[in-house]
């Protein structure tokens, strides 16, 4: 057996447990590498990087680039999960049949992009039991927006037009991030979600342009609820923000959350004058200089408040999220004993019957 | 918090004449609730006529630190390409 044959890896076990040693006798370690060479392995990943070449799960990688990722992952899957409740909330009072499919199909397809998200967080290393106990356990971020009431039905046009938007002006620089099961995850989540904003823009326009006095005065208000609190989903300022460069330089992140941010605002004044709304912001104006909008400040206290739990409906999202696990027990249990009962299906010694054998 | 139900690996068919792809994965207690979730979380939209899960602990992958003793020795053996060799123009048909 050539050396080169030596360690036969398991696919997308990350690298800290990554090795299943088999054929070999002679070492139970893995290579161990020397401070020297660690350094020597990190500018060569950095030039990979700054080659524009993707990281995949079994590569070597800097311990920081890992843990950056799986935090940032993480914290993502947890946001489109604990997402699925604001909107989840009115999937019983959609005003009509249409809105009820649509809502749902929205909030199952947050649900999906929780999985493809943990599933990426999973190819580094960290498992799904782990990610979710620290979830249940209140000791995860999530998005601060999901900390906020959904009031009424024009919340939910607000969240799609202006939460969903924020999203997806974070997340289209991100199909391009380094590592490749994130980038992926991504894409796919992309295509999902340009459904998801034009949507609730569609639930502004019926209430806002061809809506009674009442709906018109709904919507202005979920536009003041919603407006900064979207505005701070890019996350704190640059001058603020700690993991802004580092993150940048590894090609996690390629734009600066101010970038974002001034983009997401260029983009969405001239919607909400469509509707006939107006923005919340009596500093907003159109800069002729910079040809940007100039807006006024964030209430930054707000949003540390909001992380750190002492938002509107941190507890009550939380204690849905653990209900829902707590009552789907006795299901995951008795799909395990199932499982367990006929495991000769799971064992490789034949398909369970109405399987096609992959040919 | 219980042990995670094993890992799978979910491969789709685009539409009759593709071959299965890898698209993601996905926790399951058995191959046949694999094949739901797999249905649930990768086809929302019409994305496949055919899914295969696996599970992931049955697939061995080369290890990325060897790729040069596995993929280089192909690197001179250029003579496996037709535009190695020079034919004549007036030669047609080859």
């Amino acid at each position: 057996m050539r050396p080169g044959l030596k360690f036969l890896y398991h696919i997308r076990l990350g690298s800290v447990h990554m090795y299943t040693q088999a054929l070999d006798s002679c070492g139970t370690e893995p290579p161990s590498v020397a401070p020297a060479g660690e350094a020597e392995r990190e500018r060569q990943f950095q030039e990979r990087i700054d080659r524009d070449e993707k990281i995949e799960p079994k590569d070597w990688m800097p311990d920081a680039y890992r843990q950056t990722l799986i935090r940032q992952i993480a914290q993502h899957a947890h946001s489109e999960i604990i997402g699925m409740l604001p909107e989840g909330n009115w999937i019983t009072r959609a005003p009509s049949l249409r809105r009820k499919a649509v809502l749902i199909a929205k909030v199952q397809d947050e649900g999906g992009h929780g999985m493809y998200l943990y599933s990426a967080a999973e190819t580094l290393g960290v498992s799904r039991g782990e990610l979710m106990a620290q979830l249940l356990a209140g000791r995860a971020k999530y998005s601060s927006i999901f900390n906020y009431p959904t009031l009424t039905w024009a919340d939910i046009g607000a969240i799609g037009w202006l939460v969903d938007g924020a999203a997806i002006m974070n997340q289209i620089p991100l199909c391009r991030c380094s590592y490749g099961p994130y980038a992926r995850a991504m894409v796919r989540i992309c295509k999902e979600e340009s459904f998801h904003q034009r949507q609730g823009y569609e639930i502004m326009l019926t209430l806002a342009r061809s809506g009674t006095r009442a709906q018109r005065e709904m919507a202005q208000d979920a536009l003041d609820r919603w407006w900064w609190p979207s505005l701070m989903m890019f996350g704190p300022s640059d001058v603020e923000s700690g993991h802004t460069a580092q993150s940048m330089r590894w090609r996690i992140k390629r734009f600066t959350n101010d970038e974002l941010r001034q983009k997401f605002i260029d983009a969405t004044v001239p919607q909400a004058r469509f509707l006939g709304l107006s923005i919340p912001d009596p500093d907003l104006r159109w800069d002729e200089a910079s040809q940007h909008y100039a807006s006024g400040p964030i209430d930054w206290g707000e949003f540390q408040a909001v992380l750190k739990g002492e938002g509107p409906c941190n507890r009550e999202r939380l204690a849905a999220r653990r209900a829902a696990h707590e009552s789907g027990r006795w299901v995951r249990e008795a799909a395990a004993a199932y499982a367990d009962k006929h495991s000769d299906h799971r064992t490789g010694t034949g398909p369970a019957p109405g399987y096609a054998q992959a040919s | 918090m219980n042990e995670d139900w094993a890992l799978y690996e979910v491969f789709i068919r685009a539409r009759s004449g593709l071959e299965h792809k890898h698209v993601g994965s996905l926790h399951a207690a058995d191959a046949r609730m694999a094949l739901e979730h797999a249905r649930d979380t990768y086809t929302r939209r019409q994305e496949g006529v055919s899914i295969w899960v696996v599970r992931s602990i049955d697939i061995l992958a080369s290890d990325p630190e060897e790729a040069g003793e596995l993929f280089e020795p192909a690197r001179d053996k250029v003579y496996r390409h037709p535009t190695f060799y020079s034919i004549p123009e007036e030669v047609k048909n080859i």
